[in-house]
């Protein structure tokens, strides 16, 4: 792999260094923290969606279990974060294998339907597991993390490690889809029966993504939890499962720097809508329709669209013949 | 798409990163001049029939002492965010007060799951929290910075397990909301049902949202109870008291706190007469006897709560409300020092609040004893005071 | 057994809301192959519309339903007009995600014109409850069952024997041929959203008087309708019926035999068992789409 496709990548990462050393500014970097699980929780839809082709609108399950299972060990259990955390991942992988196996034979909005299906399984029993999860009231007293000695609690330092597994992931992300993998993927996402037809074992395939993806939502998940100190069902709802989905086409899908527009603009819209008051929801939803209409492809797409656009006006730049 | 897309990849990339730097730099800073109070409430969301008085309160108490001069000389500004209910907004909203605004203490939010998650922040930011939320483990174990004026779901089963016994009852069955408030108010219930000698004979939740529990009564009335406690916030609660009519169910019903407001007259119609619910004294404040220690703020409260917004009053805002008096009372004389702050709010011994007299101590944050809750029975559409 | 009536009659009554609401999604799914999750504030709207105009307005009931119907449908026109006819390059999950938005937006204008507050309408008739050999069945039921059933046989003979029908149904099996034959189908495509919402309100309008009406209250009826219309297999009118009536006793027959709080997982491991058995419902065609 030459150095320039990665060019992009090292741009990215240092502003990260450089918000995170400048940018001391506590609420700053707890938006910018929640843009980054929500980075990864896009990510990991964006490669189910985009480049699978297959939906999920139950996402949120994951992003549940991998909170729940970490939140559940380290307060009753007083496991260490860390081993807690292994066991989250390999829950989640076990649970979206099994899951996926079923589930992954249905398509279109059946699939959808299946993935909603169970994300409500996961939330009611998030909600009814009495003293284990803490019900619907919540559970408290999750431990932030150490790693070493050093207390991660501190934002400045949550930031570098949110980012840093973010900017892994992003560079994870392009290198599968560069790879015979992502072909495969791509393949199944034009057409399923084309690709089976030249050997692609598409139900495989699907369902390693749908792992992954849902692996990466864990991680979102315990990164979550360990922030907060406090989870409770809601959070894991079938809303968030739809905001995901919502992220992943604003933002643009097949696309990993999509992924990081989903969900930093609709991480930042509540944000900036306050002013609205009670006109927030209408405004909110308005943006969401209009980013729609006029850019049906996503940020991702209409940025490149408008780029070019900019490009051919601009005389004397544009070197093509 | 795909195909395509792969292209256009090199271009994109340097934007995509001059887009969020710009959204940072579009996060409005700002200075801070008057006191300035922080409020996260959940103004929409399905806990705005709490949020929404509880902002409107806490507006109406800061014009007041403002109008008053302020505390200290000092004019009052208040800060309101709001959560839709949503632990992770509440977060950002305390993050936001904290570190943006410069508040010097936050009053909410309104919600249990979104005081519990805000509770460590507000603690380690070393700033006074006072919560409008019920749930009994936001002040239990106390904690240095954080307080709430809610009155705890303890004090509102003491109260219904306290007129269950005088009226010779004694297996009941429970109908709780499959929410944090349902939740709380069933472990208190099965908690306290022992020693108030009690036998619960059926336990059934329900959806907030569900539009029919006669599945739910059918069940409970089968196991035969003397008495029935449904423990929820409108609507559903409405709706159990309209299933228990139409399967004329003839054990008394027992509402929760919940609903204590004439919203839920309205909404259960008929259906409401003969229910029996606990309720802070803001419903009976014109049946209170003239030396009740309530009685003048009480009436205050409603009027100009009337005046101002032209709205049924409830008992909800008063949470806000009493944060803020509770909240200027402490803040006389510390020149804006929130460890002072805290200390003062520890330190208050008998304030006449609308939700009860308080007395708070290092052991006690929220400082309401039984005397906060009276039972009331709905006849005539209208609330009826219980011995 | 006089259990087991009254979970019944309330499992028929919750199926036939779920029923008229999945009717709303299969209509709008065989014209224009689109799932539209603002369907549930469609009947929220409808819901609302017939507080203010029977319980505020008091104008005479027959006039408040169809009124509030209209609204349903008039909504419905400009959804369609507004923002999915505006849309260039109509993608399924882009369309979908604007039906997203659609919601939250007509969630914020409800709160604002309703606002926050729950608000309750009188039963259509005051009868006392009937006693059905020991259970209790409200009039109220009877009222969503023979409306549910009127709306049902009007859209059968709508697509039986009008030919507007014939036409929406032509455009469903094969909008190409249909184009061709000189069916206009950018137009036959609206009055789809407009049978389509217009249900949906009067879903909305049924259910008024046996629950509280909300700004909110959409969200919930739209998932379990959706359910329900894919339970029966999307696009068969039939089998939206079907799973509306089959999703409402379940969930009720969950609550009595099992657990209240474990109703809905109970609902959803079978619509998984069924989905997995069944992959395009119970009666829909083996025809699948791609996102």
């Amino acid at each position: 792999m030459s150095l320039k496709p990665l060019l992009p990548y090292l741009v990215l990462a240092a502003a990260v260094v450089l918000t995170g050393l400048l940018v001391d500014n506590f609420y700053a970097l707890q938006v910018l923290i929640f843009i980054g699980i929500n980075t990864l929780l896009a990510l990991g839809l964006n490669m189910l969606m985009g480049y699978a082709g297959q939906i999920s609108l139950g996402h949120a399950a994951f992003y549940g279990l991998g909170a729940y299972a970490s939140g559940v060990l380290t307060v009753h259990c007083q496991w260490s974060p860390w081993p807690a955390l292994a066991v989250a991942l390999a829950l989640a992988a076990a649970v979206a294998w099994l899951v996926g196996l079923p589930t992954l034979r249905l398509s279109g909005y059946y699939l959808g339907m299946g993935t909603l299906g169970f994300g409500m399984i996961v939330f009611i029993v998030f909600r009814e597991g009495g003293a284990l999860t803490g019900g619907a009231s919540g559970l408290v007293g999750i431990p932030p993390l150490t790693l070493g000695g050093v207390d991660l609690s501190d934002p400045q330092r949550y930031f570098f490690l949110v980012w840093t597994v973010v900017l892994g992931f992003m560079l994870l992300c392009r290198r599968l889809i560069d790879s015979r993998v992502g072909r495969a993927l791509r393949a199944i996402h034009d057409s399923e029966q084309a690709a089976r037809a030249v050997g692609v074992d598409t139900h495989r395939f699907k369902l390693q993504v749908f792992v992954l993806s849902a692996v990466m939502a864990a991680l979102g998940g315990f990164l979550y939890a360990h922030l907060i100190g406090f989870i409770s069902p809601e959070s894991f709802n079938f809303m968030v499962s739809v905001r995901l989905v919502t992220m992943v086409v604003i933002g643009g899908m097949a696309s990993v720097w999509g992924a990081l527009l989903g969900a930093g603009l609709l991480t930042l819209l509540p944000e900036w809508l306050h002013a609205f008051a009670d006109f927030e929801m209408i405004v909110y939803g308005a943006i969401l329709i209009g980013v729609m209409i006029f850019l049906p492809q996503g940020l991702t797409r209409g940025l490149i669209d408008a780029y070019e656009r900019l490009r051919r006006q601009a005389p004397g730049i544009s070197s093509a013949p | 798409m795909t195909s395509h897309n792969t292209r256009s990849h090199r271009q994109v990339r340097p934007i995509a990163c001059l887009i969020l730097m710009t959204m940072l730099v579009a996060l409005p800073l700002q200075a801070a001049e008057m006191y300035k109070i922080g409020g996260i409430f959940s103004v929409t969301g399905p806990a705005s029939f709490l949020g929404d008085p509880e902002k409107r309160s806490l507006e109406m108490a800061v014009a007041s002492i403002n109008a008053a001069g302020g505390i200290d000389g000092r004019l009052l500004e208040a800060v309101i965010y709001d959560t839709e209910g949503d632990p992770q907004k509440a977060v950002s909203g305390i993050n936001k007060l904290i570190n943006k605004d410069r508040v010097l203490a936050v009053i909410g939010p309104s919600t249990t799951p979104a005081t519990l998650a805000v509770k460590s922040f507000a603690e380690r930011a070393r700033i006074p929290l006072i919560s409008c939320a019920a749930g009994i483990a936001i002040t239990d174990p106390v904690t240095p910075w954080t307080f709430k004026t809610a009155q705890n779901d303890v004090l509102a089963v003491a109260a219904i397990y306290g007129h269950m016994r005088r009226q010779g009852i004694g297996r009941i069955a429970l109908l709780t909301v499959a929410n944090a408030f349902g939740e709380s108010g069933k472990q208190q219930l099965e908690k306290q049902a022992g020693a108030a000698g009690l036998q619960i004979v059926a336990v059934e939740s329900f959806g907030d949202k569900d539009t029919d529990m006669t599945a739910q009564l059918t069940k409970i009335r089968s196991a035969g109870p003397d008495a029935i406690v449904c423990w929820g916030t409108n609507p559903g609660p409405a709706v159990v008291a309209k299933n228990v009519q139409q399967l004329e169910i003839k054990a008394p019903l027992y509402q929760s706190h919940g609903v204590a407001s004439p919203k839920f007259i309205e909404l259960a119609g008929a259906a409401a007469e003969g229910i029996y619910l606990p309720t802070g004294k803001i419903l009976v404040a014109d049946l209170l006897p003239a030396d009740d220690p309530q009685k003048a703020v009480l009436g205050d409260y409603v009027r100009r709560y009337q005046e101002k917004f032209n709205l049924p009053v409830s008992g909800f805002g008063g949470y806000a409300y009493d944060a803020m008096q509770l909240l200027a009372r402490a803040m006389v004389g510390t020149g804006g020092d929130r460890q002072q702050i805290r200390d003062n709010l520890e330190n208050i011994q008998n304030h006449a609040g609308v939700s009860g007299v308080f007395s708070f101590s290092a052991q006690d944050h929220n400082g309401l004893g039984p005397e906060a809750f009276v039972m009331v029975r709905i006849e005539g559409g209208t609330w009826k005071l219980e011995k | 057994m006089q259990e087991l009536l009254q979970y019944l009659f309330s499992g028929v009554t919750n199926g036939a809301i779920y029923a008229v609401i999945a009717l709303g999604f299969s209509l709008l799914y065989n014209s224009t192959e689109l799932i539209n999750f603002a369907h549930g504030e469609f009947a929220m709207l409808g819901g609302l519309s017939l507080v203010t105009l029977w319980a505020g307005l008091g104008l005479p009931l027959p006039a408040a339903l169809i009124l509030a119907v209209g609204i349903g449908v008039g909504a419905g026109f400009l959804f369609e007009r507004l923002a999915i006819r505006t849309v260039r390059r109509p993608d399924p999950i882009v369309l979908v995600i604007i039906t997203v938005g659609a919601s939250i937006l007509l969630r914020g204008v409800a709160m604002i014109l309703w606002g926050k507050d729950s608000h309750s309408v009188p039963f259509f008739s005051d009868h006392a409850p009937l006693a059905v050999m020991g259970a209790r069945l409200l009039p109220q039921s009877l009222w969503i069952l023979a409306i549910a059933a009127g709306l049902i046989l009007a859209l059968r003979a709508f697509f039986k024997h009008s030919l507007t029908g014939k036409a929406m149904e032509a455009c469903a099996v094969n909008p190409k041929a249909a184009r061709l034959i000189g069916i206009p189908t950018g137009r036959m495509n609206l009055l789809a959203f407009m049978l389509s919402t217009g249900t949906g309100a009067v879903a909305g309008v049924i259910i008024a008087p046996i629950t509280m009406c909300s700004y909110d209250m959409g969200t919930m009826l739209g998932l379990k309708g959706f359910c329900a219309a894919m339970l029966g297999g999307l696009g068969s009118l039939w089998g939206a019926l079907m799973g509306g009536f089959l999703l409402g006793i379940l969930e009720s027959a969950g609550v009595g035999l099992f657990s209240s709080g474990y109703k809905d997982a109970i609902a959803f491991i079978l619509l998984l068992l069924i989905l997995y058995l069944k992959p395009a419902g119970l009666l829909g065609a083996a025809k699948i789409q791609r996102f």
